[in-house]
């Protein structure tokens, strides 16, 4: 029989499994790794700057294209780099094959250089995760992780790559099937209970569907928009399900939750069904668990049993795959009459519309109009913020255009690296980030990767000099005590505010796109916004950073006060 | 949070037997803030598979909580709820009892008639005993012995326990 290294192995496995991108970064412990990667050209190998970005990247090129995002990491720091990266991924499940390396197998645990235990660090964040203890499992896992990753609901999966395991040499083959006795996701739905579900939406008087991510993750949109053609059942969406159905269709009213439409929390709090697909409730979406959805029979489907009343407690679950769920409803659904409830849907829209108070000077509501008049395809990806927030107020997600966001983890530096990401799976898409100045500092140096891989990505940031979201909070809630929000703010000028001038902001973005061979724009005005993405809409190869600035007071609203419930926003129009 | 149905519950849990997998599931229960009352693991008649007996005292939505998060986890192979089924269910505890006058020796002797536990070890002035029998009646000895006794010092088990044949062929 003839015999291989891990390192080869593993080259192979990931030629089997399809990997066509690999986001890696190099160390003493993954070298001959790295050394195996040069020999080969079925996977494009992209070097970013700085592991926390890297998988971010993987991660948008997961959420952008389908596929499995692929890391390649050192032990120690190369690993626990990957932390935030793998929450973000979890808390969103995306799928992620992440490989670190680690110490020879007689070095573990006495705390050798670059040594950490990332399995038990990660154990938390990830759907699975395992050292290889053995070369003879290499294989194995390898190829469970990749099933594991991609099935049921998504999910990173880390695996820990001993250096001497790696080195040893063993079977060749990479294995065909996978059989985990431990692992057998349910995705097939349970036609009783779904028709039980469909009786109850058919004698509903206000049935309302609260669509999540999952309809997204499943690629259930088309099977999804038919199911409300037929039924005529009005939609609200967390933020990660948007664009699961059209945000111009007639019965989409919008995102509910913390920064939701009024009408959305409106239809939430009165409707007799909640017909649920694919959420989790989470205390961003609920507010208060007791007020919400008060009058409503909950329905909910979703792949994750754990999911279903974990935090609210439901009348129906179904246990299934959105796109399988939704398939088998198509046979059996009838149209409801939903004419009177959307008129009061109708009301509530006119009395509270979602949208910001016109201004002479430009807001980013301005910037998110032209996008979506400019644009008619489009990966949009958003740091955490404020900007995120409008962004999922106002940026139209139709099947060309889609949002890509840390929903779930609310990673700021998410933004530029996911940029990336998007483009590298997808380079004839225009790919836009919007990043808040904050957000834009924390991953700044992914312009060198963005420049040297000719990605002409359009990098939106809405300077407002501020940590826009925490000052809001501070503005509303804590006397507009402005403690660590203020970006220029520093040793001049500090227990002083107001009373001297303030420092000047720093970085200069224009000049830092330049110095990383990118072209930046600094919009002021209205007028300038579209030119400015007429020239980047050009670009061939070069990365552009906009630079809009943006009045700090420009608040996002609706808002709920934290811990606040649905029927309780703060208005401003 | 409601707390419909706060008790002591148990599960028994098949799973992978590997490095790791204890932490996993301790771990689960702490970062869930799940209560771990024991936990119990060793090997089954299959090398390859271990098997756990856990305790949690939770109310009726954590329990379902718990399972299902338990289930989740790619190394359990199978989780089963005591609740509703008949199970053999014991706790190993000993306990040492030290600075005894002989009376108190005496006492000791017959506390291990009572509850049907052996004296093991014998010393001048300490006796050790050896209990098997539930996890409620070794907290009720615990209780009565630190009353009755000045210098005890106590290690317990946690209780292993598997489904009973006799109950389930009637």
């Amino acid at each position: 029989m003839r015999k291989i290294s891990g390192n080869k192995l593993l080259v192979k496995a990931l030629k089997e499994e399809g990997v066509d991108t690999l986001f890696g970064y190099p160390g003493a412990c993954t070298i001959d790794i790295s050394d195996e990667l040069y020999k080969q050209d079925f996977t494009r190998v992209i070097l970013p700057r700085q592991e926390v970005a890297l998988v971010h990247e993987a991660d948008a090129y997961a959420r952008s294209t389908g596929k499995v995002g692929v890391c390649l990491v050192t032990s120690g720091p190369g690993a626990t780099n990957l932390v935030t990266g793998l929450a973000t991924a979890y808390y969103d499940s995306v799928p992620l094959v992440c490989f670190t390396g680690q110490v020879a197998r007689h070095l573990i645990g006495n705390d050798a250089f670059q040594e950490v235990d990332i399995v038990g660090i990660t154990r938390s964040i990830t759907k699975y995760g395992v050292t290889v203890r053995d070369r003879k499992d290499l294989g194995r896992i390898v190829k469970e992780a990749f099933y594991i990753a991609r099935t049921g609901r998504p999910g990173p999966v880390l695996i820990d790559l001993p250096k001497d395991v790696m080195a040893e040499l063993g079977d060749a083959e990479y294995p065909s099937e996978v059989n985990i006795r431990g692992y057998k996701p349910n995705t097939i739905a349970h036609v009783g209970q779904l028709k039980r579900a469909i009786k109850m939406l058919n004698k509903a008087k206000r049935p309302l569907f609260l669509i999540g991510g999952g309809v997204n993750i499943a690629n259930a949109r088309e099977e999804f928009t038919e199911l409300v053609r037929i039924t005529n059942v009005p939609v609200v969406t967390t933020i990660m399900g948007r664009g699961a159905i059209s945000t111009d269709h007639p019965l989409y009213i919008g995102n509910l939750g913390m920064h939701g439409a009024y009408a959305c929390n409106m239809a939430v709090s009165e409707c007799d069904i909640l017909f649920s697909i694919g959420t989790r409730f989470n205390d961003r979406i609920t507010g208060k668990l007791h007020s919400f959805a008060p009058k409503a029979k909950i329905i909910h489907i979703d792949i994750d049993t754990a999911a279903i009343s974990k935090n609210v407690q439901v009348d129906v679950p179904i246990v299934a795959d959105a796109r399988d769920a939704i398939t088998r409803m198509l046979e059996y659904v009838e149209p409801c009459n939903t004419e009177k409830w959307m008129n009061q849907i109708q009301e509530w829209k006119e009395e509270h519309p979602l949208t910001m108070r016109e201004k002479p000077v430009m807001t980013p509501k301005h910037v998110i109009d032209t996008i979506n008049r400019m644009f008619d395809e489009a990966i949009i990806v958003t740091d955490v913020g404020q900007h995120q927030m409008f962004v999922s107020q106002f940026a139209e997600i139709t099947p060309k255009k889609k949002l890509l966001t840390s929903g779930g983890l609310g990673t700021m530096g998410y933004g530029l690296p996911g940029a990336i990401g998007a483009k590298l799976g997808n380079p004839d898409i225009p790919v836009i980030s919007i990043s808040g100045d904050g957000g834009m500092q924390m991953n700044i140096q992914e312009l060198a990767t963005a420049v040297l891989e000719e990605l002409p990505i359009i990098s939106c940031i809405f300077n407002n000099n501020n940590l826009g979201m925490v000052r809001q909070w501070q503005k509303l809630f804590y006397g507009k005590r402005y403690s660590m929000t203020c970006l220029h703010s520093g040793a001049a000028c500090r227990g002083r505010c107001g009373e001297v001038e303030c420092p000047p902001y720093t970085p200069d973005f224009i000049k830092l796109a330049e110095s990383y061979g990118a072209k930046g724009i600094r919009i002021t005005k209205k007028e300038e916004i579209e030119p400015a993405f007429q020239e980047a809409m050009a670009s061939e190869k070069t990365p552009y950073i906009l630079e809009f600035e943006i009045d700090p007071e420009d608040l996002v609203y609706p808002m709920i006060e934290p811990g606040g419930t649905l029927q309780d926003l703060i208005m401003d129009c | 949070m409601n707390h419909n149905g706060m008790k002591k519950r148990w599960i028994s849990l098949y799973v992978e037997n590997q490095v790791g997998v204890l932490s996993k599931i301790s771990g689960l229960f702490s970062g869930k803030s799940y209560n771990l009352d024991s936990l119990t693991v060793g090997t089954t008649e299959d090398p390859t598979v271990s098997r756990m007996t856990i305790a949690t005292v939770s109310d009726d939505e954590t329990f379902e909580q718990i399972k299902k998060q338990l289930n989740r986890l790619v190394e359990v192979i199978k989780v089963i709820d005591f609740t509703d089924v008949f199970v053999r269910m014991k706790e190993i505890m000993y306990v040492k009892v030290r600075r005894c006058s002989a009376s108190d020796k005496t006492e000791l002797f017959q506390i291990a008639e009572t509850f049907k536990a052996k004296v093991i070890d014998y010393g001048r002035d300490s006796l050790l005993l050896e209990f098997v029998q539930t996890a409620t009646k070794n907290d009720a000895v615990v209780k009565l012995m630190k009353e009755e006794f000045k210098s005890i010092e106590v290690v317990r088990g946690g209780s292993v326990g598997i489904e009973s044949i006799s109950f389930m062929e009637r």
